[in-house]
């Protein structure tokens, strides 16, 4: 079956624009049930830590440059660092690995 | 009052700017990606001005670039972004009762790790007029910077493409390393869903599977594993709203 992308940014739309908007019109009370708090709690770190790895080391020309700039962004992003600022330190590690690796 | 209103935009503007300029960034990096995918500029620009979701987006490619499903599609796009869902409550508890419907339909178009980060420092009750000036100053960054990255993707040389295909990565490291470092269960379950997402991508009868089903079935499995274990308290949850 062919697929139209239209189509699918209009889905994805769909379903991120509901996800955001239900609960600021429809739900004007805090949830109270306790494990749906804490799965939504954990659901964007368990997702995007999910999405990070292997992903990353994947993504490069060379495994060990990915490998490199995870570890780099961990680090800074221990120490305080803010989004923008880790992503950048990712990519210039990359850059500066694969001139010498790749 | 119009004078509020107004200077209400205007330092909503002025905190999204910064924003803005860092999402133009990461946006480039992501039309590198729509365009492997296949995407054209314009789609790439219509997915990022309707979209406004780095891993939800990223996500969403990851879906036409495999042309999976439309319901695999919408599952997708439901669990990378079911954290707006708790922000958008988080948000729901910080608007004036007498916020209009239009006015709630407005605010829940860009929330965003960032965006809502900046709303969230705002006094109670949040005007309204403040999250607009803040999306007007970056979405338009974002979705241009998609357009830029699909169309400058292939002038680039490839280490440079390949150097800027970690940014989006970089971004989701800085959401989740701070909470690790404050409370010893997120960091337990990233490092499990680290080993276990890598698990999943080698195994042999697993990976044959699509990444973004992989995706769903991990994070809904080890989320459901911590809250079932341990079930968090208000006081960690105030935590997120003002990180």
């Amino acid at each position: 079956m062919q697929h139209n992308v239209y189509l699918y940014i209009l889905v994805m739309f769909a379903v991120i624009y509901a996800v955001r908007v239900l609960p600021l019109t429809l739900v004007r009370k805090p949830i109270k049930n306790r494990f749906l708090r804490s799965f939504l709690y954990y659901v964007p770190y368990i997702t995007l830590a999910v999405m990070t790895f292997p992903a990353i080391v994947e993504a490069t020309q060379s495994p060990l440059a990915g490998i490199a700039a995870l570890i780099v962004g961990i680090v800074l992003a221990w120490c305080g660092a803010g989004l923008f600022p880790v992503a950048v330190s990712c990519c210039a590690v990359v850059f500066l690995l694969e001139l010498l690796l790749v | 009052m119009r004078e509020d209103k107004r200077s209400a935009f205007l330092r909503g503007m002025k905190d999204g700017l910064p924003i803005g300029l860092g999402y133009l960034a990461v946006a480039f990096a992501l039309g590198i990606t729509a365009k492997s995918a296949g995407m054209t500029a314009f789609q790439g620009f219509l997915m990022s001005a309707l979209g406004v979701a780095s891993a939800g987006e990223y996500a969403a490619i990851t879906v036409i670039g495999a042309a999976a499903s439309y319901w695999e599609m919408a599952a997708v796009t439901l669990v990378a972004n079911a954290r707006y869902l708790l922000m958008s409550f988080a948000l729901s508890q910080r608007l004036s009762p007498d916020t209009t419907l239009p006015q709630r339909l407005l605010i829940g178009y860009a929330v965003t790790d960032e965006l809502f980060g900046i709303a969230v420092h705002q006094p109670k009750p949040l005007d309204p007029m403040y999250s607009y000036g803040s999306y007007l100053a970056a979405v338009p960054l974002w979705a241009l910077g998609t357009a830029l990255g699909v169309i400058a993707g292939n002038i680039l040389p490839l280490r440079v493409v390949s150097a800027l295909s970690v940014a989006l990565f970089g971004m989701f490291i800085a959401v989740i390393v701070p909470p690790s470092r404050e409370n010893r269960i997120v960091l337990v379950f990233v490092l499990l869903s680290f080993a276990a997402s890598f698990a999943a991508s080698r195994l042999p009868w697993i990976s044959g599977v699509s990444s973004g089903t992989r995706v769903i079935v991990l994070t809904v499995l080890l989320a459901a594993l911590a809250a079932a274990l341990f079930p968090v308290k208000e006081e960690e949850e105030a935590a997120v709203d003002a990180a």
